[in-house]
């Protein structure tokens, strides 16, 4: 996993409560069997029209917004299925964070074990970043992981909250597997003193 | 004082971590074909095993057509995906129930018919409905396929323990209401965000009279509410479905686990950081209008109109809902007609839905016009609805009768809708595209369902079953 720590960027505005996860890449692209590739189907019902052309309106599809890394959004952004296709695609088009007032917590989740930083801002701060995202090239965000802020435009820090175990993992781009793994007697001896009747028996 | 919550999860902690964060046992994987290949290949390329292949199950549910499954798979994707699929769990030794099994069906009707799912169990799977399984007691939710990865290899996740929801429903439902509109009148009270953060444990009368199929229903859809999962208090309508079932304890086994199931319960003082409460008696046949679960009214009322909304935001988002699902503000449900219905998915697809569904359409015909399919949940439930002679009913009545699997609930296998198709479906997602780019979904019962398939329109039930 590439480590975060600051990420200077365009950000999209993208002013929507609700972006569920069947939107950030609809059902019929998740037969792969990789993780790779996704980001050309990221968003792609607001993106494409059925013809396969892009929908000029869509904020990814316009200058300088196909070069965002950060995304600014509403309310309870990635509810629905818990497919971890939708952060990789965000990150294969190149989106590191996401900040918007509240998240779907199997979505929140997924971001960070790929490297995508989702940020909890409340609604009028999130609003303010809509705005600076709206001026295009010359509004670049800075988000500083290390320092848990974000900086903006015109150089006002805001700060925000952050588990700190993720932040760690995230800032050395650790994979949480191995972490894990150095637990491995205290899961044997757990394991041990379980039921038989518990102990997942296939017949 | 400790909830149900709190004392599933205390019996699963076998750790913490610097920050509090517990590494939580888990004691049941299900797996299928979607979300798991990217999580094998993980243990492949770090050259890791998969700790406990018996804790683990694996089905293929999303991407199998509902068609004649003597014929092979057209599509070459989702056959790759299949066909990794069962590389897979040769090479791991995972156990399995291959496409063609008279067992095989989607994971979340499968694991509580198999007994794979228990009272007490942390149970978890790729994929968000593994709330499910919360209906029998169980700390069950969804996990992304790093988390996936993550338990093949260690058996554990790392969590932050939930803050606890309850949600009672006290009295007894009109009839024509079932489980499932009571979880739609649940959803739009507190809203999809409404749950977040949190579990809920189902409590109350209206609950507790449910059966497991009911309050597998509701425990579905807790996903729909934001919630992480959704949970309901085993007793003796638990204990009655969990026993003889093949995976489930036996003998002394069982009377041993059912001692300390029925350990299992909140605390008459136990502390819930939210508690909402609904009158039964007040839940009409409910059906979506927009493209979010919340957006829920019942059938004798109109579309919303956008003009009322809170906020401006609120009125574009409720403008742009309408104009995607081509209704007009004051329209009355009632009157809005349907191409499409399908009775089936983890929600609404066991064998209770399915003689729901029927009662409505004995001696009926589909109207002229509209394509009715109903896909059962699990080749055990479609042959047990076969034995019933439901599937004569259906047929009948101008319904496909098809094979098991998640089908037109996700639009990922050749059942899909056509773009500006309105559907009347008994699954648990009205997204936009949800069912095929650009069709529309309106959610309800498996009664209202296939009242809305004898009528051609969305239908209130209790017409039909005066
Ligand atoms: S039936 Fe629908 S909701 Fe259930 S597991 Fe399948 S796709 Fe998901």
């Amino acid at each position: 996993m590439t480590p975060f720590t600051t990420l200077t960027a365009i950000a999209a505005p993208l002013p929507e409560a609700n972006v569920d996860t069947d939107k950030i890449i609809p059902s019929r692209f998740l037969k792969t069997t990789q993780r790779s590739g996704l980001g050309r189907y990221a968003f792609d019902a607001m993106r494409y029209h059925p013809d396969g052309s892009e929908r000029p309106d869509f904020v990814l599809n316009r200058a300088p917004y196909r070069a965002a890394e950060i995304l600014i959004a509403h309310e309870n952004f990635g509810c629905g299925s818990s497919r971890e296709h939708a952060p990789w695609a965000l990150l294969d088009f190149g989106i590191r964070c996401v900040i918007a007032p509240s998240f779907a917590d199997i979505f929140h989740n997924n971001c960070f074990k790929n490297g995508i930083l989702p940020i909890r801002l409340p609604r009028e701060i999130c609003d303010r970043l809509m705005q600076d995202a709206s001026a295009g090239a010359n509004s670049r965000l800075v988000v500083d992981l290390e320092r848990q802020i974000v900086v903006r435009p015109d150089g006002e820090e805001i700060a925000f909250e952050v588990d700190a175990l993720r932040r760690r993992l995230l800032l050395e781009g650790l994979d949480d597997i191995g972490q894990t793994l150095r637990h491995a007697e205290a899961i044997d001896r757990f394991e041990a003193g379980r039921p038989a009747w518990m102990q997942g028996t296939t017949l | 004082m400790p909830t149900l919550f709190d004392k599933i999860w205390d019996a699963h902690v076998v750790d913490r971590l610097e920050d509090g964060t517990a590494i939580l046992y888990i004691d049941r994987h299900l797996i299928h074909e979607v979300t798991s290949p990217q999580a094998f290949e993980g243990l492949r390329v770090a050259g890791r095993r998969l700790r406990r292949p018996q804790a683990t199950f694996a089905v293929v549910d999303h991407n199998v057509p509902t068609t004649d499954r003597a014929v092979p798979i057209e599509e070459p994707e989702s056959r790759h995906q299949i066909e990794t699929l069962e590389r897979n769990v040769a090479e791991f030794g995972v156990p399995y129930f291959p496409l063609r099994s008279p067992e095989q069906g989607i994971v979340h009707i499968v694991g509580p018919e198999q007994g794979l799912s228990l009272p007490g169990m942390t149970i978890v799977c790729g994929d968000s409905h593994t709330s499910t399984h919360g209906a029998l007691g169980a700390l069950a939710f969804g996990i992304g396929t790093s988390e996936v990865e993550h338990v093949m290899a260690t058996q554990t996740l790392l969590q932050k323990p939930a803050l606890n929801m309850r949600v009672s429903v006290e009295g007894v439902v009109a009839p024509g209401v079932a489980a499932k509109d009571v979880m739609l009148a649940i959803i739009g009270r507190i809203g999809t965000a409404g749950g977040t953060g949190h579990v809920i444990e189902f409590a109350g009368s209206a609950i507790r009279g449910l059966d497991m199929a009911g309050r597998m229903t509701i425990c579905n859809m807790s996903i729909e509410a934001g919630a992480r999962a959704g949970l309901v208090a085993p007793d003796d309508i638990t204990f009655d479905y969990v026993r003889g079932r093949p995976f489930a304890p036996k003998g002394e086994a069982f009377d041993q686990a059912v001692a300390y199931w029925r350990t299992l319960v909140s605390d008459a003082d136990a502390r819930f950081d939210r508690v909402v409460e609904l009158d039964a008696a007040d839940i009409a046949p409910l059906v979506t209008w927009g493209t979010s679960p919340e957006d829920v009214v019942a059938i004798t009322a109109r579309v919303p109109d956008p003009a009322e909304a809170a906020d401006e935001a609120k009125r574009v988002q409720m403008q742009r809902m309408l104009d995607y699902m081509g209704l007009v503000p004051g329209q009355r449900l009632s009157q809005v007609p349907v191409d499409a219905v399908f009775i089936g998915s983890c929600t609404n697809g066991r064998i209770e839905d399915m003689r729901a569904a029927a009662s409505v359409l004995k001696g009926r015909r589909v109207a002229a016009g509209v394509r009715a399919m109903v896909v059962p949940g699990s080749g055990l439930v479609k042959a047990q609805a076969e034995q019933e002679g439901l599937d004569r009913i259906f047929l009948d009545a101008g319904f496909e009768w098809r094979e098991a699997g998640c089908s037109m609930c996700l639009g990922m296998n050749p059942d899909k809708l056509s773009p500006g198709q309105r559907c009347a479906s008994t699954s648990n997602r009205n997204f936009e595209g949800r069912q095929g780019p650009g069709g529309r979904t309106h959610l309800l019962s498996p009664a209202m369902a296939a009242a809305a398939a004898v009528t051609g329109r969305l239908t209130d039930v209790r017409e039909l079953i005066r």
